[in-house]
């Protein structure tokens, strides 16, 4: 699997968000197969990056591909599914109506519905209006939604924000089934300590790669002890300094981390 | 386009106002009752009701459904869920064409009840058929649905969208030949209304009310009327973009 080309390869992307440049030269790979884990402080251009890869964000240069395709291209919009930090469902139906409507806008069996309900735990609260729910529960069935066409890569986005410790395990192992099928996943957090949950890790920060690599290495090539710490060392180690010009950083990504 | 995927909007669409029963009742009571008032209003005088009865057959449906679409749509733009279908397998027409159907079905019931009660209940004179009355409001009604379609992409909160009704459709209102026959306005203005949609809109209710079959002129009007509601349509599809900044 390792020898396969990226799920995800991106070029030299620049992308400029409301006069601010919030990626100013980005350039990465995503392995096929792995759960990635997108790390960075909040601001620092993870849901840009995300948006980039999915096709919904204007770009000002560089390439994204994807499966072997344009980020966005038509051919992908059945290969790639999509969860927003906020969830991206309709309050005012019940998470059923919601799921249904989704599988017939993506030609999906209608079985598909009980079988995403199951994966995200909300059986219970199939005929509930998503209004109704709580912040977690909404973004499961956001995720549910996502699940639904059974897409080759999926981006997400916060998707554990707000869930309890058990959900939260719950949902890593089912990434991980995901993984294990064949299927990509990024998942973004700004939380460090679902670092460990990853199989391989992407730290952003100011709209730069500030390191890349499995969890064990990144900590082996800091000597930190967790994620974070190692996030800190990386910083330190590399002088990190906003250019205050522009705003952006003047320093290049580091070297990736061999594993 | 995919036959499935704009039915499962206009399904979706409709299932989403059925739970918004206060709004269903608004709908379909509200013109009913504004009619009734304004039977009232002109208490035992029908030559008024009867001249000033069919424009609004085709004004309230059209105001309506302007409203209640541009709402709703920038409803969907802001919560993120046209973002997540447009990076679905869906044609902007199906989302489009979805919307236009699903208010179309609510403007159905709602001329049917406005019809019924005016010719039926209140004794509007009407030459034209029924059918055809209907047919005209229901027409005006998704005509409504595309201009609030198109405009809801130049609104960033709902409170502005609700500003486009006074902006967009008054002076519409105005112009369309309900207080000053259209002919009689300066001549400038009278320009103006020839390229306003509801002009046509008051123009085919008049023609339905005068004969009994479908003149050229009403069939003029009818063609405007649609045209411009799928003009607005492709207009508004040209306002949904995959991508954004």
């Amino acid at each position: 699997m390792a020898n396969k080309s990226p799920a995800v390869d991106i070029s030299h992307l620049r992308v400029v968000r409301g006069g601010r440049t919030v990626l100013p030269d980005l350039s990465c790979t995503i392995p096929p197969g792995q759960v990635t884990g997108l790390l960075g402080p909040s601001g620092g251009g993870k849901s840009t990056l995300i948006r980039a890869i999915v096709g919904v964000q204007k770009v000002q240069g560089g390439t994204v591909e994807v499966l072997g395709q344009p980020a966005g291209s038509a051919a992908l919009r059945r290969q790639v599914g999509y969860v927003t930090q906020a969830p991206s469902v309709y309050a005012d139906l019940t998470v059923t109506e919601n799921l249904r409507f989704f599988a017939r806008v993506l030609g999906a069996r209608t079985a598909a519905v009980g079988t995403v309900l199951d994966q995200v735990d909300l059986g219970h609260y199939a005929d509930s209006l998503v209004g109704r729910l709580s912040g977690g529960q909404r973004s499961r069935v956001s995720l549910a939604v996502a699940l639904l066409g059974e897409p080759q890569l999926l981006v997400l986005d916060e998707p554990t924000v707000g869930l309890d410790p058990v959900l939260r395990r719950d949902l890593w192992a089912l990434f991980h089934d995901l993984a294990a099928k064949g299927r990509t996943l990024l998942v973004s957090s700004h939380v460090m300590d679902e670092a460990d949950r990853c199989d391989r890790l992407l730290l952003l920060r100011d709209g730069q790669v500030l390191a890349e690599g499995t969890p064990h290495a990144l900590r082996e090539a800091t000597g930190a002890d967790d994620i974070e710490s190692a996030f800190l060392a990386l910083i330190n180690r590399v002088g990190w300094q906003p250019d205050r010009q522009n705003g952006t950083p003047v320093r290049t990504r580091d070297k990736e981390v061999a594993p | 386009m995919t036959p499935r995927v704009t039915l499962a909007v206009a399904g979706r669409v409709l299932a989403q106002l059925r739970r918004d029963h206060r709004t269903v009742a608004m709908l379909l009571v509200v013109p009913c009752v504004l009619l009734a008032l304004l039977w009232w209003m002109f208490d035992g005088n029908a030559g008024i009701f009867n001249s000033v009865g069919p424009p609004l057959l085709a004004i309230f449906p059209f105001i309506v459904m302007f409203l209640v679409t541009s709402v709703t749509t920038l409803r969907e733009r802001s919560s993120g869920t046209l973002e997540r279908l447009l990076s679905m397998p869906m044609g902007k027409a199906d989302l489009l064409l979805g919307y236009a159907l699903a208010f179309a079905a609510v403007a159905l019931a709602q001329s049917l009840l406005a019809v019924g009660l005016t010719v039926g209940a209140l004794g509007m004179d009407v030459q034209g058929s029924v059918l055809t009355l209907t047919v005209v409001s229901v027409l005006n009604a998704v005509l409504g649905t595309a201009l609030g379609l198109f405009v809801s992409a130049f609104a960033e909160t709902e409170f502005q969208a609700v500003q486009f009704m006074p902006a967009l459709v008054l002076p519409q209102l105005l112009l369309c030949g309900l207080f000053v026959p259209r002919d009689a306005l300066p001549a400038v203005l009278e320009a103006v209304s020839d390229v306003l949609p509801l002009s046509y809109a008051v123009a085919a209710m008049r023609e339905v009310q005068a004969a009994s079959s479908w003149t050229s002129d009403l069939v003029l009007d009818v063609s405007v009327i649609g045209g411009s509601a799928l003009l607005a349509l492709m207009l508004g599809a040209a306002t949904l973009r995959r991508r954004t900044a």
